[in-house]
Formats: structure tokens, sequence, C-alpha cells
């Protein structure tokens, strides 16, 4: 564990809690904002770490397992904990329904977090959509050990651009990129992080939310010789390991393809162990 | 104070609420003291290594769920070497679940591995018997039974024989396991189903098929234990779709001994603490001193006479 990380020394360190909503309010017309009242998991939680969420039934809408939703901010002055998700299906329609003062019973924290505290000296980031809500705690946690993080965020257009400010205000650099603007192509892309690892000393790479980022980042970190991390996602059953139910398929150290629980051997994996989808 | 104990054979359990084999893992060691439960049951262990089935493995209802996971497993000696030693902290006893292609393979299988550690050996039959065009085992008596006599002279421990719901006459399963010297039942599996996702014009699951779970299965599931308690007089692990304390009282009172708690601890990874607590103070409120005097606590309801409506 790098030197960011808080030593949890409990016997049972993960817990079902009951977390009361302080906030849960649109950001743009299809992502919210949920802050959580959670003294417990925001003790224990570390960047890359999900908790796995019990979203109410409402009429037809009855999930009936968890939806994992990784960490978007950690604030442990507060003990609140954030998520940013987008409006996908049942789970997070009926999440995008609670109001402050009610409660969600949440379970975590669950998975294996970033490892990149002792790894580099400057964080190349790269994040489509939600995935920056994956990314963005690290850059956070990174900023208060000296680490230099730049995010480069993409989106389809610059009105779903989220969070520049919060990333800004931990310190990292953030170029944006968009659909709309013709500035996310992957050639655009490549050129940004090719500059940033040639010029500006570059030396981890974190993607989360895209294949084709995934596939660029993959060859250039294998080009440049960099270690890097990404955070997939998996439709999920318990989120501790035992239901096998949310395996991706990865490459074996002794070559081949091998399945991998995203929960319990991720959500957090080395980069060039991905396979791309 | 409430005994909690039950007996299953020759093994004495703490109290009669266990995972279903394959909704447990390490994990749970995490979240919850493992003393407390009355048995680990653990995944099924094959002979072979073997990756599982191809994705998606999980289709979602309101009440439960279709899964097609395909027992990945390492094989007995990563599980001698690196699964069983999590469990070696705790009393509670370890029940071994096993599945194998063959009846010879589920025989080898067993006796490897009744190591120490292993109390029981609880055998899958619902996988595909490769010598029956692979039909599942236990979906054939005479099948089931021969899997049953030869685990019982590869092992000395106990061995538990977990049915499969997808037959015509559970019963007569039972019976031929009975017969073959299992010292209990498992009553039962998942329920074969299968899903289409339209959209795609696929199969929901990679499997095409999976075994349906989860509380709606539990009247289903339920009427079977009852019809395997009339039928053996072995003890039933009653397990199907069971959330609460109050499913649980419903198998034990059918003449279930023990009852094994399955996809609720996916939703709610405590739930077999409450079911512990709620069996408990059920027992306390109806007077009882013994959980195990639940089992065939059920009382026939007073029978329609002519003569009293008249």
């Amino acid at each position: 564990m790098g030197s960011g990380a808080h030593v949890n020394d409990s016997p049972f360190p993960v817990a079902e809690t009951l977390c009361p909503v302080v906030a849960n309010d649109w950001v743009n017309d299809s992502y919210k904002h949920l802050i959580l009242d959670a003294a417990h998991g925001a003790i224990h939680a570390e960047p890359g770490q999900f908790f796995h969420l019990l979203c109410p039934s409402i009429g037809e809408n009855v999930p009936f397992y968890r939806r994992p939703m990784s960490i978007y901010r950690i604030d442990r002055a507060q003990g609140r904990l954030e998520f940013l998700y987008k409006i996908v299906g049942r789970g997070t329609t009926t999440l995008a329904a609670l109001a402050p003062g009610e409660k969600l019973n949440i379970f975590g924290p669950l998975g294996r977090r970033f490892d990149f505290e002792t790894r580099c000296r400057h964080i190349v980031q790269v994040a489509r959509g939600v995935g920056l809500a994956t990314l963005a705690p690290v850059a956070e946690a990174a900023g208060q050990l000296g680490i230099r993080t730049t995010a480069i965020l993409s989106a389809r257009s610059p009105k779903h651009l989220m969070s520049i400010e919060y990333l800004r205000s931990t310190g990292a650099g953030v170029i944006s990129v968009t659909d709309s603007e013709g500035t996310s192509g992957v050639e655009a892309v490549e050129d940004i992080v090719r500059g940033l690892i040639e010029k500006e000393g570059g030396d981890f790479l974190l993607t989360c939310g895209s294949n084709r980022l995934l596939q660029l980042l993959q060859r250039l970190g294998r080009e440049y010789g960099i270690a890097g991390e990404v955070a997939l996602e998996q439709h999920m059953g318990c989120g501790i390991g035992m239901c096998f139910a949310c395996v991706r398929e990865f490459r074996a150290p002794g070559g081949g393809i091998t399945y991998r629980r995203v929960c319990w051997e991720g959500p957090v994996f080395d980069i060039q162990e991905a396979v791309s989808w | 104070m409430v005994d909690m104990r039950v007996r299953i054979g020759e093994i004495e359990l703490k109290n009669p609420v266990m995972p279903g084999s394959g909704t447990m893992g390490e994990g749970l060691a995490r979240v919850m003291d493992l003393n407390r439960i009355g048995a680990i049951v653990t995944k099924t262990i094959t002979p072979d290594k073997r990756e599982g089935c191809v994705p998606p493995r999980m289709v979602e209802y309101k009440d439960g769920s279709l899964m097609a996971i395909g027992i990945p497993c390492k094989g007995p000696d990563h599980y001698i070497e690196e699964i069983l030693p999590h469990y070696r902290a705790y009393a509670t006893p370890v029940v071994c679940s096993v599945s194998a292609p063959t009846v010879e393979a589920f025989g080898q299988l067993a006796a490897k591995l009744s190591v120490p550690g292993v109390s029981v050996i609880e055998a899958n039959i619902s996988c595909p018997n490769l010598e029956q065009d692979g039909k599942a085992f236990g979906m054939d008596a005479e099948a089931s039974a021969r899997v049953v006599r030869r685990i019982k002279e590869s092992t000395d421990r106990p061995v538990w024989a977990k049915l499969t719901p997808n037959v015509t006459d559970i019963a007569a399963i039972a019976q031929a396991v009975e017969a073959a010297g299992a010292d209990a039942i498992t009553c039962a599996n998942g329920m074969l189903g299968m899903a289409v996702d339209v959209e795609n014009f696929q199969p929901a699951l990679g499997n095409i098929t999976g075994g349906m779970t989860g509380p709606c299965m539990r009247p289903i599931i339920l009427r079977m234990a009852w019809q395997v308690a009339r039928a053996v007089k072995i003890p039933i692990i009653g397990s199907g779709g069971m959330a609460t304390a109050r499913d649980a009282l419903e198998y034990l009172m059918v003449g279930c001994s023990a009852v094994q708690i399955g996809t609720i601890n996916f939703v709610r990874p405590t739930a077999m603490l409450e079911v512990i607590d709620g069996v408990e103070a059920f027992c306390r409120r109806k007077g009882l001193r013994a959980a195990r005097e639940l089992t065939g606590a059920m009382v026939p309801r007073r029978e329609f006479k002519e003569q009293q409506v008249a």
C-alpha cells in the first residue's frame, strides 16, 4: 500500500451502512452528483474502490441486486462520500429519485484501489464520460502527495464536460476534448498524450470509460515503456468475489486469455493486461 | 436460551444456517465472523481447471436471477493449498462441494479432497454426465445413486447429495441416493431457465441456459423439500430462495434439519446472521427449547368433514 493509504485494521473492514443523502443534484441532462453522509465508509475508502449500492425499488423499477458505483470523492474531513453517475437503467433511475434526508444502504468499500503513489511523478489520466468519476479521486490524492496530474477529459460536447473546476482545485492540469468541437479523435488525443510524455515527464497512464482510449494508452504505454492502470466496469452480483458473475477477459501472465472478476481482482487492473472490448 | 445445535448424521452444527455452495467466498470473512454460521460450504471443485461460462453470466429479475457461471475452478490442489487455509482460523466445519464428469472421477476427487479441514463432501450432481450425453447425473435416479455409492467408497467423510430440481419426481431421486448411502440430502440446486436479449436478437446469457435462483424460487423448492422429507429418513438441508428467518422456518417446518442461504448473500451479505437470530427469536417466542424441534413441526390443517357442515 502506498504512503497515502489509510491503514485499516478492523477485522471486518467491509460493511453495510445506511447513509443519509446530503444532496443528489443534476450536473447536466444525464448525470447526477450524489453526496452521502458516510463516516465509516469515507474513512476506509481509497481511490479506485467502489461501493455496492442497494438502489430503492420504485414502481416497475425493482433492482434485485446492488449496483456498483466507483467513488468520485472521499471527503474524510466531513465524513462524506460522493458519487457521479449517469442515469442508464433501473438502478440508476431509482437512485436518481433519492432526496436529501432519505437513506441509502451502501456496502463497501470494495475492490482493488489504484496503486500509483510510489510509481510515478506525473500521472496522465484520460477519461471519457463517467470514467472521469473513477479517476477524479486519484487527482486529489496525487495532489496531496505532490504528484503532478494532467487530466484529459473527453465528452460529446462542452456542456457534457464535468468537474473541470474540481480537478483544477486539486492542482491537476485539465485538457478538455469534445466530439462536437472535433478535438476528441484518437489521433488528436494521441498527440496530447505524446506531448505530455515527451515534454512534461508524464510517466504513468490511467484511463476509464473508453475502449478506444484504452487501446491508445496501451499502445503508447508499450512504446514508451510506461506503466499504467485501467478501471473497468461490469454488471455485478455480489461485489465481493463470491458469485463470479462480473468476469471479463484478461491477458494471462503466461500467455492466453483468462477470466478475472472485476469486483475482486479489480476494478483497477494493469493497463496492459486488460483486453479491449 | 435456545439450543440452536442441529445434527446432520454424525456431524453436529452449532446452528442450522449455512451458505449454499457458490454463494460465499473468502471475501465474506471481511464482512462477518464466519464462526457464527453453522457450516462453511465452499464453491464446487472439479477435477480439471475451468474458466467457466462466456459472459454475460447473469440476468436480473425483480425477485431473483438467472445465472450461468459454469463452475470456474482452479482444481483440487489449488483448493487444498490456497482456499482451505482461509477457513482454518474458524471452528466452523467445512463442507466441500464437488463435481465431476464421470462416476469414477467423482470418487477420485472426493478421495483427494478428504483432507484435514474438510468435514463433509457435498456431491453437486447437477452437472452434466459425460457418460450419458451430458444429461445431469441428478436427473437420473440410477446415475445419482452410482455417484453417491462411488464417493462413499472413497471417503470416510459424510456425503451429502445435492439434488437438482430439474426432475419430474424428486422423491424418487432422494430415495435412490438414500439407498446408495448418502448421509444427507441438500434440496435443491437452481432451476434451468433462459432469457433472450431481444434488442440484439441474442440469448441473454453466454451459456444460453442458466440456473434460476433467488426468492422467486422458494415456493417450488420448498414443495420439493416437503416431498423429499416424506420420502426419506436421512436429514435434509433445504436450499431454495430463502432471504429471511421466516423463509428458513418454512423449510425447517416441512422437514429440513438445516438450511442453506444462497442468492440473497449477494444482495445482503449478512443475511445468514439475520436468519440465525430470527430463528432463535422465533423459538423463544414459541417456547421451543431447541431449534431442532422445528424440523417437521408443520401440523396438518383440520380435514374437511361433511357432518361438521351439516
